[in-house]
């Protein structure tokens, strides 16, 4: 049994891996999650893949929102800006996907320079409702600047090509969201070790004060939103190699509102959070609809009611998650660690 | 001109509903700091509410109207209760989020009761377009304005005047004052969200006899956004004003601009318009500038 939390040196507090243990279970995790694609189905990965793509964005809505501070209701907007830049820079240019990957971040994170711009000036609600406006203006644009997006028709693209391997299948493409994936994580985790990190954090408790304590509010708040639209637009690349095309309706405020679900569900500000609520969102309505489908013998109407069932459980999950658990999934996963670490001597 | 004024007068007749709305969710914010995004969603119970009781019960006009008020008045009621009680002192994106969450709730639950198809009321006003001399209003438009506007000066009044509306007034402006006059906070908190549920709910019904009812006639409601951003997120007069610019500016973007575009000009100009004026005004036009203090 495990007791105490006791440490002699900041760097021993700083840690990423806390202890043997831990280091011993993510290696295990890792070990499992490369191995996963060999014997899982197609559907598995299918998932797998959405999951991890999710994933990324994610991470980068919870620095910004979770950890900074900053509500985004825009981050689909930047998603979409990763997609297209990655659909039309390999359609028209011909570019390759690893060229397009750090590209496409690069291009959201300038529209999220500009997003965040506001932020000088504006904070709170009135902020949450600019971005609110800025995923509005996109949306408009990438369904009606057709001759760049080709509008609601959209961009087919062909899959990716890495070094002659041609990712085709959810199997091959497993790989890559893995490696993003894991780079993401390990990147957010290691962001809030840093300088930055510690600044955004300081700015999301109080801005005010942070500012006292030659926190420079505007460049940090531009960093954040900069940092979390490179996670978004990389995030849309990954999706529009995954898919193979592109149209407007996945960038829509709902896809905004989902993200933010998502990292609230899971737990703000926290990196196992933002995993365990891409997951939970990702295979939460795959569960509805297995569960409707198994009814239908019984009630053949079953299937008539999935989508507002959905969106009934939806915005049940939101509020029952901000009602009962406001620190989600991740608080949910350190009680029953908790319980089992210290059991049977609870108290 | 003619289409100029056409576009106008179309423009200041929904104005006038958004003018509505928009004065429950400023009345919302004012008292609670709470901004509800679910405002659309309010706007469609009342009108399948109304709905359900002129078709489904054949209830007469007027006591179905009154049954629809009370009904929004306990909704209000309901939530403030049920859910946002609960989120007294969490930050603001737990509260914006948990209003989302009942929009979508409140969406599917419609679409679960009532189906996804367009339903319309049966004649409430009279159908004869009204001739104003200078351009012709849809009736709908025109007696669901009318309407609008009564429900606007009655609710003022009642700010103005009555206790209840100055006991709130004093509850938004300093609430620790106002405990200590003796006035139930709690209770003005509960009271704004049934004045908010009623204002939405009837905009709700008069939008809804303008155009049809279906379960995402909510996505309206996004458009309260600009109108109170435009007026300032704390001034009701800010609202009624936002309401009409927001109304007029969107008829006349979608007029004008439209042809050139292909179409959803109509919806994004008040979006543009809004960033463009907190870009100047953080605060909105009206807005009272927020200090803080460590």
């Amino acid at each position: 049994m495990r007791i105490g939390d006791f440490k002699e040196t900041y760097a021993a507090d700083e840690a990423v891996f806390r202890t043997p243990t831990v280091r011993f279970w993510v290696g295990v995790l890792l070990v499992f999650l490369t191995l996963f694609p060999f014997f899982a189905s197609d559907y598995l990965l299918y998932m797998a893949n959405l999951t991890g793509i999710a994933l990324v964005a994610a991470l980068g809505l919870n620095i910004l929102t979770g950890s900074a501070g900053q509500i985004s209701l825009g981050h689909s907007a930047l998603i979409g800006v990763g997609a297209y830049t990655s659909a039309i820079l390999s359609t028209r240019l011909g570019l390759p996907f690893l060229v397009c990957l750090p590209l496409s971040g690069a291009t959201a994170a300038v529209c999220g320079l500009i997003i965040g711009a506001p932020s000088l000036r504006m904070k709170g609600l009135y902020l949450c409702i600019a971005t609110l406006a800025a995923q509005m203006i996109f949306d408009f644009l990438f369904n009606h600047w057709t001759s760049l997006t080709n509008g609601i028709n959209g961009i087919n693209i062909s899959a990716a090509n890495l070094f002659g391997w041609e990712l085709k299948t959810e199997f091959d493409f497993y790989f890559i969201t893995l490696a993003v994936a894991v780079l993401g994580v390990t990147m957010t985790r290691n962001l809030f070790r840093t300088k930055v990190g510690r600044a955004f954090i300081a700015i999301r408790d109080r801005d005010i004060s942070a500012e006292l304590m030659g926190i420079n509010l505007f460049r940090y708040k531009l960093y954040a939103f900069a940092v979390s639209s490179f996670y978004a637009g990389v995030s849309g690349c990954l999706w529009v190699y995954f898919i193979k095309s592109v149209t407007p309706e996945y960038f829509s405020l709902h896809e905004s509102i989902r993200y933010l679900a998502m990292i609230i569900i899971g737990g703000l500000g926290s990196v196992l959070g933002t995993i365990f609520g891409a997951m939970f969102m990702t295979f939460v309505p795959e569960l509805l609809q297995a569960v409707l489908s198994s009814l239908k013998e019984t009630y053949p109407m079953a299937m008539n009611y999935l989508f507002p069932l959905q969106t009934v459980v939806f915005g049940f999950l939101i509020v029952l998650f901000l009602v009962l658990e406001p620190h989600g999934l991740v608080r949910l996963w350190h009680r029953v660690k908790d319980y089992f670490r210290l059991w049977p001597f609870e108290h | 001109m003619d289409i100029f004024l056409q576009l106008m007068v179309s423009g200041i007749a929904v104005g006038g509903v958004y003018a509505l709305i928009a004065l429950g969710f400023v009345l919302i914010y004012k008292a609670t700091n709470i901004i509800n995004f679910a405002t659309g969603e309010f706007m469609m119970i009342g009108a399948y509410l109304l709905y359900t009781l002129l078709v489904m019960v054949e209830c007469p006009v007027v006591p179905a109207f009154l049954l629809v008020m009370s009904g929004a008045t306990l909704l209000g009621f309901l939530v403030e209760r049920a859910i946002l009680r609960h989120m007294l002192g969490q930050p603001a994106i737990s509260i914006v989020m948990v209003t989302i969450g009942l929009a979508y709730f409140l969406t599917g639950l419609a679409e679960v009761i009532w189906s996804p198809d367009y339903k319309f009321f049966p004649a409430i006003f009279p159908r004869k377009p009204i001739h104003l001399g200078f351009a012709i209003v849809r009736a709908n438009m025109f007696y669901g304005f009318v309407v609008a506007m009564v429900m606007v000066v009655v609710f003022s009044l009642l700010f103005k005047f009555a206790k209840v509306g100055v006991a709130m007034r004093a509850t938004a402006n300093d609430q620790m004052a106002a405990y200590s006059m003796g006035i139930n906070v709690r209770r003005m908190f509960t009271l704004a969200w049934g004045f908010g549920a009623i204002a939405a709910a009837l905009g709700g019904v008069i939008i809804g006899n303008i155009g049809g009812i279906r379960p995402d006639l909510g996505k309206i409601g996004l458009k309260i956004f600009p109108v109170v951003i435009l007026g300032g997120l704390d001034s009701i007069a800010g609202a009624v004003l936002g309401g009409f610019i927001v109304g007029i500016l969107e008829n006349l973007a979608g007029g004008y601009l439209d042809p050139y575009f292909g179409g959803g000009i109509k919806d994004l100009a008040p979006f543009v318009a809004l960033v463009l004026i907190l870009m100047v005004k953080p605060y909105g036009l009206f807005g009272k500038k927020e200090i803080e203090r460590l």
